[in-house]
Order: structure tokens, then sequence, then C-alpha cells
């Protein structure tokens, strides 16, 4: 049952003719548009790589440059002071505790919400989504009211003698909130694309569920997993707001690389601030280049 | 089902009660303190600040976004598997950095001579910076899809280049299009890593909504920082859900 083209009042003029050639039945009027198309393709390339270059490629390359402008000697001196060494220890040290735990967070909320079957399902990936859609300060404060001292648990946990804010658990808290969805977002496409078929196979062949888990489910997603441990692993290790808030920033003791940077910036040590900050754009661009090939591993896959 | 309950307290002690906290908060004491809080001038100025920046941002990022994705799909050009790749250096980089990256070319001593620092325009440049990838990668996969026959047809049909793009490109591209430009704006009205070192925080000029919040912590007024923390949180789900409704609708009604 196809209607009529050009038929109603339709936007899109329809491929198989219709009120367009009715109106214009010979005159072909492309020649007499502003430009020939390859003038229009090269001024649309020039506008659209002249915006990427100002607005990030050109501030890039200038920090390398202002970092290494005054030789190596003082970006060595600047690396290797002892609470930038520090900061990026504790930095790593946040990173290993939060991403194994969003991991295996992510990895379980991926099979439950694409393979579980309950009420309230779409209310959950809305919660999970949650920690991209609240500004890092207010996951700071959010924390500080549950487990710090003015909040809900602090007293308790102060009675404990566990320090929660402004020390490290808090600071993995808020590192592992702001990272929270990558892992699960990543993982659920690639679970819904396998299927069900081998994992049912192994249950009938008499798997246990783990087994079945171990052997079948995680192989099938592991590059899905991968990528999203790269995403966490980069937000984790730039985290700058909510960390801010939770830690403290006692230097020497709750500053992590970001927090430095601010602190370096603050004290008018251009020097400190600029090395560390290459340091983590080294580690963004390292990023970059690991979501590079795992992208083209799954292309690879797909089209052969 | 020890599994659930391992994923239920996790959720639990990291996004469930802390949001629960948080409003709890915020409400404390009462609707009239809450709106005192969030009618304090230098709240009303943040808070305007933020969403006015944000909404300049995304339109911005509306039409350079589907710019750039067009120029990525449809150009073809030595070097662009890389500039394709960079394209997502906003999302890898610390915001901090970002910041500081912006004020090396954009700050005191620019060599281009361009000083943004402290004024309103760099929030404007901070939120662009740590926003571009949104609206790219939201066009992008919609524009590999797209079939150029279409256009192809319009053309031999006589319409201009310019016809095309309005009436058949920008047609099919406006839902990817929509959902870059609201998921830059719930971004842009959290962000505040690349914000703090340029903008100066200057309260009434260049302090931003969730700048202001982090002062109000740091001067211990807590119910505050809450009640301000709660309306940028509302502004930006107000987006996403009016995005997921129209997206929603459009899918049941359109085909």
């Amino acid at each position: 049952m196809s209607a009529e083209p050009g038929g109603g009042a339709v936007t899109l003029p329809a491929p198989s003719g219709g009120t367009l050639s009715r109106r214009r039945p010979s005159n072909n009027r492309r020649a007499a548009a502003s430009g020939s198309p390859r003038t229009r393709r090269i001024a649309l390339r020039t506008v659209a790589l002249g915006y990427l270059a100002l607005l990030l490629l050109a501030p890039v390359l200038m920090i390398f440059y202002r970092t290494f402008e005054h030789g190596l000697a003082p970006v060595w001196n600047a690396i290797t002071a002892p609470n930038a060494m520090h900061a990026f220890w504790l930095s790593l040290e946040i990173v290993a505790i939060a991403v194994p735990l969003n991991t295996a967070f992510g990895i379980g909320m991926a099979i439950l919400l694409e393979r579980g079957r309950f009420r309230g399902k779409g209310a959950l990936g809305l919660l999970i989504d949650l920690p991209f859609a609240i500004s890092p300060v207010v996951v700071g404060l959010s924390l500080v009211l549950v487990y710090g001292l003015p909040g809900w648990f602090g007293k308790w946990f102060a009675e404990q003698g566990i320090h929660v804010i402004f020390s490290v658990p808090g600071m993995v808290l808020a590192t592992a909130v702001v990272s929270l969805p990558f892992v699960v977002r990543e993982t659920m496409p690639v679970l819904r694309e396998m299927g069900t078929d081998a994992e049912q196979a192994a249950e009938t062949l008499g798997a246990s569920g783990w087994q079945t888990f171990w052997r079948v489910t995680l192989p099938g997603i592991r590059w899905g997993v991968v990528y999203g441990v790269v995403l966490t692993t980069a937000r984790a290790l730039g985290e700058f707001g909510a960390v801010s808030i939770v830690s403290g920033r006692i230097e020497g003791q709750t500053q992590t690389l970001p927090l430095y940077v601010q602190d370096r910036f603050e004290n008018f040590d251009s020097t400190g601030a600029y090395t560390a900050a290459v340091v983590l754009a080294l580690l963004a661009l390292g990023t970059l280049l690991a979501m590079n090939l795992l992208t083209r591993r799954a292309a690879g896959r797909s089209a052969g | 089902m020890l599994g659930r309950g391992l994923l239920g307290i996790y959720l639990t002690a990291l996004v469930l009660l802390p949001i629960a906290a948080l409003i709890a908060k915020s409400s404390s004491g009462g609707l009239g303190h809450f709106w005192k809080e969030v009618t304090n001038p230098e709240a009303v100025a943040a808070i305007k600040l933020t969403l006015i920046a944000s909404a300049i941002v995304v339109a911005i990022n509306a039409v350079f976004g589907t710019l750039v994705a067009w120029v990525l799909v449809r150009d073809q050009f030595r070097g662009k598997a890389i500039v394709n790749a960079v394209i997502d250096l906003p999302f890898a980089l610390p915001t901090i950095v970002a910041g500081v990256v912006l004020l090396a070319l954009y700050g005191k001593g620019s060599p281009l001579g361009i000083n943004v620092a402290f004024t309103r325009a760099s929030v404007g440049l901070a939120l662009l910076f740590v926003t571009l990838p949104f609206v790219v990668r939201s066009v992008q996969p919609v524009l590999l899809e797209m079939d150029t026959a279409m256009e192809e047809a319009a053309a031999s049909l006589g319409a201009s280049p310019r016809t095309i793009i309005r009436r058949v490109v920008l047609p099919t591209l406006a839902p990817a299009i929509i959902s870059g430009v609201a998921l830059s704006f719930a971004r842009a009205v959290g962000e505040f890593g690349s914000l703090v070192l340029i903008t100066g925080n200057l309260p009434f000029k260049t302090e931003a909504g969730s700048v202001y919040v982090f002062g109000q912590i740091e001067s211990e007024n807590l119910p505050s920082a809450a009640a301000v923390s709660v309306v940028l949180l509302a502004a930006a789900l107000i987006v996403l859900t009016a995005l997921n409704l129209l997206l929603y609708w459009r899918s049941a009604h359109v085909r």
C-alpha cells in the first residue's frame, strides 16, 4: 500500500519523482548554485578543521611547548618533586581500587539489565546513567552528606575509627561514582549482540552458572569490557571536582595528580603545573590510542 | 541472588543514598528555606550564567559539531583518521588539564594575543572544549548510515544544494543533533574542573553554578550548596528527560 509519490504535504521529495519535478520540469539549476561542489567541499573542510585546530589541537600542542620550552632539566625536577611523585602514586592507587570495583559491578549490572526480567528495569538503567548527568561537585557534596561528619553515617564511621571523607576511602568512592556507568554501558550492547545460544548450550551440557560465566559469557564480552575499562580508567585518573571536595586537598597526603595541577598553578609554579598536566595529557593520548585500536579490532571482526 | 544483593548494595552506597541525602539536605529547612538559598543574588547570577552559557555553547555545538561530522564522513583528505581519533580528546583529558591547556593558548601571555582569562568568554570557551565530542559523535553514525540516493535524486530533480540540506539532510540528522545537544547541555551545566582556573570564579561575573556550590561547601554552608545542587541537577535531568520523550515520541509516531 504505497502512497502516491508527491501526494500529501510531505516535506521530503520522494525519490521516484514528485512535486519538485513537476514544478521544474527541465531546468537543472545545479550549476547556478553558489560555487562548484569542489569549492564548497574545500570551504567546509577548512571551516571544520580550522575550528578543531583552534579549539583542540593548538591549545594541546601549546602546553607541550610551554612545558619543554626551558629544556628538560626543569621538567625532570618537576616530575621528581616529592609531592608530584606522591600525587602520581596516590592517583594510581585510587584507580587500582576503583576500576576493578566498577568493572565487577559493571559486568554484573550489564548481565542483570540485559538478561534479567524484572519490574523497574528502565528505572534501574536511568539510575546507572545518573552519574553522567550530575556535576562532579554535586557528587562530592552528596558523598559528604552521607559519609562525612555532618552526614548521615559520619559519626558512626568516626566512632569505628574509619575516616571516609578527607581520606583515601572517600576519594575512591568519589572516583567510583563518577566512572560508574562506563563498563555497564559498553558491555550491554556486546551482550545483546552475543545472544544467549552459547550460554544455553553450556547449561544443557551441564555447566554450572559460574562455569558458564567464566568460560562462555566473559570470553564473549571481553572486548566490550576492556573498552569500558579503558574509559573508566581515563575518567578515574582525571577526576577533579568530586575528589577535590572529599579529599580536603592535604598536600603530600590526599592530593591526586589533577589536584596537584591546580595546586601548582595557583602557587604560580607554572612548570610544575604544566609538567603534571602533560603527564595527564600523555595518559589521555594513550587512552585515545587504546580506544582506537579496540574500535578497529571490533570493526575488523564484524567485517571479517 | 547473592550477586544481585551485592550489586544493590554497591549502587545504594554510591548513588542512591548520596542523592537521597542531597535532596534531604536541600529541603531540610522547608521549602521556604530552599527558595531563600536558591534566590540568593549570587546564586541566581551563577545559575543564570551556567544556563545561558550552556545554551549558547550547545547552539554552537549543534552547528560546528554537525559540520565536523559531515566533513569526517563525506569528505576525503589525508590525516582524516587522526582527526577522527582526536575528536574524543576532551573526553579523555582530565578537566583540570583542559583548563590549563586553554590557558596556555588563550590566557595571559597568549602567543595569539588573545586573553580570555577571567572573562565571561572563558566560560564559553571551556564549555565548548569539554562538550565538543557529543554532537559529532551522535551525528557521525547517522551520516554513515544515511543513503545518498535521496540527495542525488533531489539534486537530479533540480533542488539546489541549500534545498537539499534543508529538506533532505537536516530532517534526517535532526534527532541525532538534538540528542548530542541535550547531552552537551547536561554536561555543560555540571562542568567544574575546566572552569576553575580559567574563569577566575568572580562572583556575579564568571562564577558558574557548580563553582558557586563548591564555594558554599568550602564555607561550610551545606544547605545552600545542596539547594543550588538540586537546581543544577534538575536542569540537567529535565533536558535529558525531554530528549528521551522526544526520541520516544518520534520512534512511535514517525514510522
